[in-house]
């Protein structure tokens, strides 16, 4: 089992863990002012990364908080120093 | 209801002891660290700010379960004293209270054994190197979510939600009826 480090509980169990996909995607400010190209690209295009992605996690069955993570998606290692709040 | 076919005490053959529903007045309280520290005054002791960590006073208790959401336990029936002065010393500060007395069922496992048997269903290494005396966290038992508490070395108690008491309550006995078998 993954151990993933919550920058509030530590080092828990990855059942505990739910995913909540890429970090730092931005909703747009003003939706309706937004072309349909840039709508579609925040709510569906992803980087898909090979390598170190960052990501949210949600420690749910714990703190329940949002978080988040640097893992390297080739090898599932977390930068456990980089979990940030 | 779910804890009616809960029995009361359950010796359970390998020297732990199965405990539920344990009745309780219980809030779960979210707010600003401002809040919390009026909170704290209101409620009789002052809430722990440190991740995972339970602060008790006589008997009532405050259990950390996220950066700003606590649980605070009392005895039955003393849902609206602790509602009434908490939401005096509250006043003025951006809260929420909400009393889950019935949405959870206490359960108690007391003796040696009582470690050994929520480690066979919950992720969590519950030695006292890990999990020392005065922790608390939320985590899974089973396919149950559960809050854990470590009152003492040979205490545990859950908090589960009432549609889950039964199915935890039968796993550990399961559990333990295997274990001997």
């Amino acid at each position: 089992m993954l151990i993933i480090n919550c920058p509030y509980c530590g080092p828990r169990p990855e059942l505990e863990f739910s995913y909540a996909g890429q970090a730092h995607v931005a909703r747009p400010a003003d939706p309706s002012a937004t072309g349909d190209d840039e709508w579609t690209a925040y709510l569906y295009l992803r980087t898909n990364t090979r390598g170190v992605h960052a990501e949210r996690w949600r420690h749910a069955r714990g703190c329940a908080r949002f978080f988040n993570a640097l893992r390297d998606t080739t090898t599932d290692r977390f930068r456990r120093d980089l979990s940030e709040r | 209801m779910a804890d009616a076919t809960i029995r009361r005490i359950v010796g359970l053959p390998t020297a732990a002891w199965l405990e539920s529903p344990l009745p309780a007045t219980r809030f779960i309280l979210r707010g600003a660290p401002g809040a919390r520290a009026a909170a704290g005054e209101g409620f009789g002791l002052s809430l722990p700010e440190t991740a995972c960590r339970a602060a008790t006073d006589g008997n009532r208790a405050a259990l950390w379960l996220g950066p700003d959401e606590q649980l605070l336990l009392a005895p039955d029936g003393e849902v609206e004293p602790i509602a009434a002065s908490l939401a005096r010393a509250l006043q003025g500060h951006a809260y929420s209270l909400v009393d889950v007395s019935h949405r959870q069922v206490g359960i108690g496992i007391h003796g040696p054994r009582a470690e050994w048997l929520l480690e066979s269903q919950c992720p969590l290494p519950l030695n006292l190197r890990d999990f020392p005396v005065g922790m608390c966290t939320r985590t899974v038992f089973g396919k149950a979510e559960i809050v854990v508490w470590r009152p003492a070395e040979q205490v545990f108690r859950l908090e589960v939600w009432r549609s889950f008491a039964t199915y935890v309550a039968e796993l550990l006995r399961e559990v333990d009826r295997e274990s001997i078998a």
